[in-house]
C-alpha cells in the first residue's frame, strides 16, 4: 500500500511587510514574540549567574570549616542566589514563555496591551540591573526572605538591602503589568470557538498565575515599602521597641511568598500538561480535573502561608489550621500527578527530549511534594525547618516544578521560536546529567538537615559524616551545572546547524503550530475556528480526510470555519 | 567546635534521644516516612511502568481516553483519606510532644520550690504545674541563659550563663525564649524542635533529660555574619551537681559585680562624679 504523507498545514501569507532587523528593532519592539525572546534570553543569563552563585556556595561547603569565602561574602552569595532564581529567573522566564506562546496558543495576533508588554520587560531588566549593580558596592546579605530586624537599617546598614527592595518593586511591577496583560489577552482575545473548556492547559495555568500575581504582589510591595520607610524615613512598622512588630514582616512576606511558590510551579504544570499528550499521542486525561485543580491550588495557596512560620511565636490554632490547609493542597497537586500518569497510560510514548524532561520533572516534584508533607506536619517541621532538609525540599519543588519544566518548554518550543530543532542526542545527555545532578545534590541534603545542620551557615564541623555528605552534594551540583552547559551548547549549535523544523514538527495539538516557524509578525493571516481542546489535531484529521476521500474535483467545500490550509 | 553529637545514628530520621518530645517527634516522623515511601514507590512505579510499557512501537495505537470520572474521584478521595489519617495521627500524638511531663523522682528541688508559674495558651506546664524556668535570650551571636534566683526585684541579680546551659537531669525544664536584637532560633536537635526568638515576643518550649551528657545545637535562623558560630550546649548533670554549680555561678557573678562596683567608685573618684557614663 502506498503510504500517503499527510500535508502539513501551512499558512500562506500575502503582502506581509519585511521584518525589521537590527538592534533598534529589538529595543523599540512591541511584538510579543520579540519581547518574549528578550525575556527568555535575559532570564536565562540571570539563571546562569544564579547558578554560578550556587556553585560557589557548594564549593564553600564542599569541605568542613572551609575558608574559601568570608562569612560576609557567603551571606551575599546565598542572598543573591535565592533572589535571582525567584525574581529574575523562574517568574520572568514563565512570563517570557507565556509572552511568546499565549497569543499564539489562543489564536491572537499580539498581547492585549503591546506597549505595556514592552514596559513589563524593561522594568524587569531595570530591576535586574539595579540589583546586580550592588555587587560593585555592597550586595544584600540578609537572605532572599530579608527577615527583619536583620534587614533593618541597624543590622544591614549598606545600600545592598535597598537594592534588594528596588529589585522587588521593579520586578514586582513588571510581573503585575504582565499579569494584567495575560489576563486581558486570555479573557478577550481567544480564537473563535475557543470556549473556556477548550483553552489550552498552559493558558489555564498562566491565567491562574496572573490572578495569583495580581493578589500577591501588592502585599510584598507594601511590605518592602514599609521596610524602606523603616530604614530611611523613621517609621517603626517592624520595630518592636517602638510599637511595631517584627513578626508582621514574616506574615506579609509569606502571604506573598507562598502564592509565589505556585506562581513559579503552576505554569510548569501547564507545560507538562501540554507536552505529555503530544508525545503520548493521547488527549490529556481529565482536562477538567487538571484545570480545576490549578484553580484549587491557587485558592488554597493563599491559606497556607503560615506553614513557613511554624517555629515563630504564633497561636496553636493557627498552626493547626495551616497544617490542615497545607495537607489539603496536596490533594489537587496529587490529582495532577496521577492525571499525568494516566495520560501516558495506553498511549504510544515517544521518548523525545521534552518528554524526558517532563518525566524528570514529575519524579523530582514528587519527591519535593512528599517531603512537603513532613514540613506541613508542624511538630515535624519544628525539627526540620530552617535546616538542609527544607533546602532540599524547596529545590526539589522548584527544580521539578519550574526548572525541568522550563527546559522541557525550551526543547518543545525552540523549533517554533527559531525554525530549527535542538539536537536530540545533546538534549538527552543534558536531561540525564541534570537529573542525576539534582538527585546527587539534593537527596543527601535531607540527611544533612536531619543530622542537625541549619541552612545559611558558612561553615560546619565534620561531625558524623557531614563532611562526606556535603562533598557528595557539591559533586552533584557540578553534574547539574554540566547538564545545563550541554543545553547551552545545544542551543548555540542548533541556531546555526539545527535541522529545519517546519511549522509542526511534533504533530502537536495547539494553535501555535498552525503558523510557520518562526511565526510572521502578525502570527496568523486567518485564525481557524476552534472545535475542541486540540484544534491542530482536528485540522490534521480534516486534511487527511479530505486528501483520502474521493474528491469530486473543484466542488470540495471548505467546512465552516476552516481556513485556507495550503500545503 | 564539635557541636553536634552522634548524628550518624540518625540517617533518615531527626536526631532524638535527649528528651521525650524529641523522641516523640522522631516517632511521628518515622510513620510519615513510611507513608511517604509507599506513596513514592507506587506513583513513581506507575510513572515508570507507563513510560516503559506504553512506549511507541510499530503498529501500536494510542487509546483515545479523555478521562474517567469514577477513577478520578477515587484517587481524589483516596489522597484526602491518607492525609486525613495523617492529620488524626498527628493530633493524637501532639499532646506528648507539646505538653511537658512532670519532673521525675529525684528531680531538682528548684523546679518545685521556685518553678511555680501560670500556664497560658502559649506556655504549657507539666500536670503538677512545676518546672525549672530558664530564660533563653538570643543576641548576635551568643545565647544567654538566665536561671531562677533573682536577688533583687525585676529579676535582677539572677544567675546566668552564656553558651552553655547547665540543667539538672530528671527535671522538666521550661524555656522562655526571647531576643534582644534580631530574630534567632533556639534549637538543640536531641531536645526537641526549634523555636524562634523574635524581638518583642516570647516563644516557649521544654525538655526533660534523663541521662547526664552534652547536647549540642546552634542558632537555626540567619542572624547575621556570625550566624554559623552562634552555638549552644546543654549540659545535663545530676540535680545535686546542678545546685552546686548554680550556687557557685551566683557567687562568682555577685563577686564580680562587687569588684566592678569598687572599680567604678575608684574611677568616679579619679574623673569626678557624673563623668562615668561608660565605666
Amino acid at each position: 500500500m502506498a503510504t500517503y504523507v499527510a500535508p502539513v498545514p501551512q499558512l500562506s501569507a500575502h503582502g506581509v511587510e519585511r521584518e525589521a532587523r537590527g538592534w533598534t528593532s529589538w529595543i523599540t519592539t512591541t511584538d510579543h514574540k520579540k519581547i518574549g525572546i528578550m525575556y527568555m534570553v535575559t532570564t536565562f543569563i540571570f539563571f546562569c549567574l544564579g547558578g554560578v552563585e550556587a556553585l560557589m556556595i557548594r564549593l564553600q561547603l564542599g569541605t568542613p570549616n572551609n575558608t574559601l569565602v568570608t562569612p560576609e561574602v557567603y551571606n551575599q552569595l546565598f542572598t543573591m542566589h535565592g533572589t535571582t532564581m525567584v525574581f529574575l529567573f523562574v517568574v520572568p522566564m514563565m512570563a517570557g514563555l507565556a509572552n511568546y506562546f499565549i497569543p499564539l496558543m489562543v489564536g491572537a495576533r499580539d498581547m492585549a496591551y503591546p506597549r505595556l508588554n514592552a514596559l513589563s520587560y524593561w522594568l524587569l531588566l531595570a530591576g535586574g540591573i539595579v540589583f546586580y549593580a550592588s555587587i560593585f558596592w555592597n550586595p544584600p546579605e540578609a537572605g532572599w526572605t530579608s527577615v527583619v530586624p536583620l534587614a533593618g537599617v541597624n543590622f544591614s546598614p549598606s545600600g545592598g538591602e535597598d537594592a534588594w527592595i528596588y529589585l522587588i518593586h521593579l520586578t514586582g511591577l513588571s510581573s503585575l503589568l504582565g499579569a494584567i496583560n495575560f489576563y486581558a489577552t486570555i479573557a478577550n482575545m481567544r480564537a473563535r470557538g475557543m470556549s473556556w473548556g477548550r483553552l489550552p492547559l498552559f493558558a489555564w495555568t498562566i491565567l491562574t498565575y496572573s490572578v495569583l500575581i495580581i493578589f500577591a504582589i501588592p502585599v510584598i510591595a507594601a511590605a518592602v515599602t514599609m521596610l524602606l520607610a523603616d530604614r530611611h524615613f523613621g517609621t517603626h512598622f517592624f520595630d518592636a521597641a517602638n510599637g511595631g512588630s517584627a513578626l508582621l514582616w514574616q506574615h506579609l512576606f509569606w502571604f506573598f511568598g507562598h502564592p509565589e511558590v505556585y506562581i513559579m510551579v503552576l505554569p510548569g504544570f501547564g507545560l507538562i500538561s501540554e507536552i505529555l499528550p503530544v508525545f503520548a499521542r493521547k488527549p490529556i486525561f481529565g482536562y477538567k480535573a487538571i484545570a480545576a485543580s490549578t484553580v484549587a491550588i491557587a485558592f488554597l495557596g493563599f491559606l497556607t502561608w503560615a506553614h513557613h512560620m511554624f517555629t515563630a511565636p504564633i497561636p496553636e490554632a493557627i498552626l493547626v489550621f495551616v497544617m490542615l490547609s497545607s495537607y489539603l493542597i496536596a490533594v489537587p497537586t496529587g490529582v495532577k500527578v496521577l492525571n499525568w500518569i494516566a495520560t501516558l497510560w495506553r498511549g504510544t510514548v515517544e521518548f523525545k527530549t521534552p518528554l524526558l524532561y517532563c518525566a524528570g520533572a514529575i519524579t523530582i516534584f514528587l519527591i519535593g511534594g512528599l517531603s512537603g508533607v513532613f514540613l506541613a506536619t508542624f511538630p515535624i517541621d519544628w525539627q526540620v525547618n530552617e535546616t538542609y532538609f527544607v533546602v532540599a525540599h524547596l529545590h526539589f519543588v522548584l527544580i521539578g516544578g519550574s526548572v525541568f519544566t522550563i527546559f522541557a518548554g525550551i526543547y518543545y518550543w525552540f523549533p517554533k521560536i527559531t525554525g530549527r530543532m535542538l539536537g536530540e542526542g545533546l538534549g538527552r545527555l543534558s536531561c540525564a546529567l541534570m537529573f542525576v545532578g539534582v538527585l546527587t545534590t539534593f537527596l543527601i541534603q535531607h540527611v544533612i538537615g536531619l543530622d542537625g545542620m541549619p541552612r545559611r551557615v558558612y561553615e560546619y564541623d565534620n561531625v558524623g559524616n557531614l563532611g562526606l555528605y556535603n562533598a557528595i552534594s557539591t559533586v552533584g551540583s557540578f553534574i547539574l551545572a554540566a547538564g545545563v552547559m550541554v543545553t547551552i551548547v545545544n542551543v548555540a549549535r542548533s541556531l546555526k546547524v539545527g535541522v529545519l523544523a517546519g511549522p509542526d514538527p511534533w504533530k502537536a495539538n495547539t494553535l501555535e503550530w498552525f503558523t510557520s516557524s518562526p511565526p510572521p509578525a502578525n502570527n496568523f493571516d486567518t485564525v481557524p475556528l476552534v472545535r475542541s481542546a486540540e484544534p491542530m489535531r482536528d485540522i490534521r484529521r480534516e486534511i487527511e480526510r479530505r486528501s483520502t476521500a474521493a474528491q469530486p474535483s473543484g466542488t470540495a467545500t471548505v467546512p465552516s470555519g476552516a481556513t485556507q490550509v495550503g500545503v | 567546635m564539635g557541636h553536634l553529637l552522634q548524628p550518624s545514628l540518625a540517617f533518615f530520621t531527626p536526631l532524638s534521644g535527649g528528651s521525650p518530645n524529641a523522641d516523640h517527634i522522631n516517632g511521628l516522623y518515622k510513620i510519615v516516612l513510611v507513608v511517604a515511601l509507599v506513596i513514592f514507590a507506587l506513583v513513581e512505579g506507575g510513572l515508570l511502568y507507563a513510560l516503559v510499557k506504553f512506549r511507541a512501537r510499530k503498529g501500536a495505537v494510542p487509546a483515545q481516553i479523555r478521562g474517567n470520572t469514577r477513577l478520578e474521584t477515587g484517587w481524589t478521595v483516596g489522597a484526602a483519606v491518607i492525609l486525613l489519617a495523617l492529620a488524626v495521627l498527628t493530633f493524637a500524638k501532639l499532646s506528648e510532644i507539646q505538653d511537658p511531663a512532670n519532673s521525675g523522682p529525684g528531680g531538682d528541688s528548684l523546679a518545685s520550690s521556685e518553678g511555680l508559674q501560670f500556664a497560658s495558651a502559649e506556655r504549657k506546664l507539666p500536670p503538677n504545674g512545676k518546672a525549672l524556668d530558664i530564660n533563653v535570650i538570643g543576641r548576635q551571636y551568643i545565647w544567654q541563659f538566665v536561671y531562677p534566683g533573682a536577688s533583687e526585684p525585676d529579676g535582677l541579680g539572677a544567675p546566668y550563663s552564656y553558651e552553655e546551659m547547665v540543667v539538672p537531669t530528671n527535671t522538666t525544664v521550661s524555656l522562655d525564649i526571647a531576643s534582644s536584637d534580631v530574630v534567632h532560633s533556639w534549637w538543640i536537635p536531641q531536645l526537641g524542635g526549634k523555636f524562634q526568638a523574635v524581638p518583642g515576643y516570647h516563644s516557649y518550649t521544654w525538655f526533660k533529660i534523663s541521662k547526664p551528657g552534652l547536647y549540642r545545637g546552634q542558632c537555626a535562623i540567619l542572624c547575621g555574619r556570625g550566624h554559623a558560630r552562634m552555638i549552644a550546649t546543654v549540659k545535663a548533670v545530676p540535680p545535686a551537681q546542678f545546685d552546686a554549680w548554680l550556687a557557685a555561678q551566683k557567687q562568682q557573678i555577685s563577686e564580680a559585680n562587687s569588684e566592678a562596683k569598687v572599680a567604678r567608685a575608684k574611677l568616679g573618684a579619679q574623673t569626678g562624679a557624673g563623668q562615668v557614663e561608660n565605666p
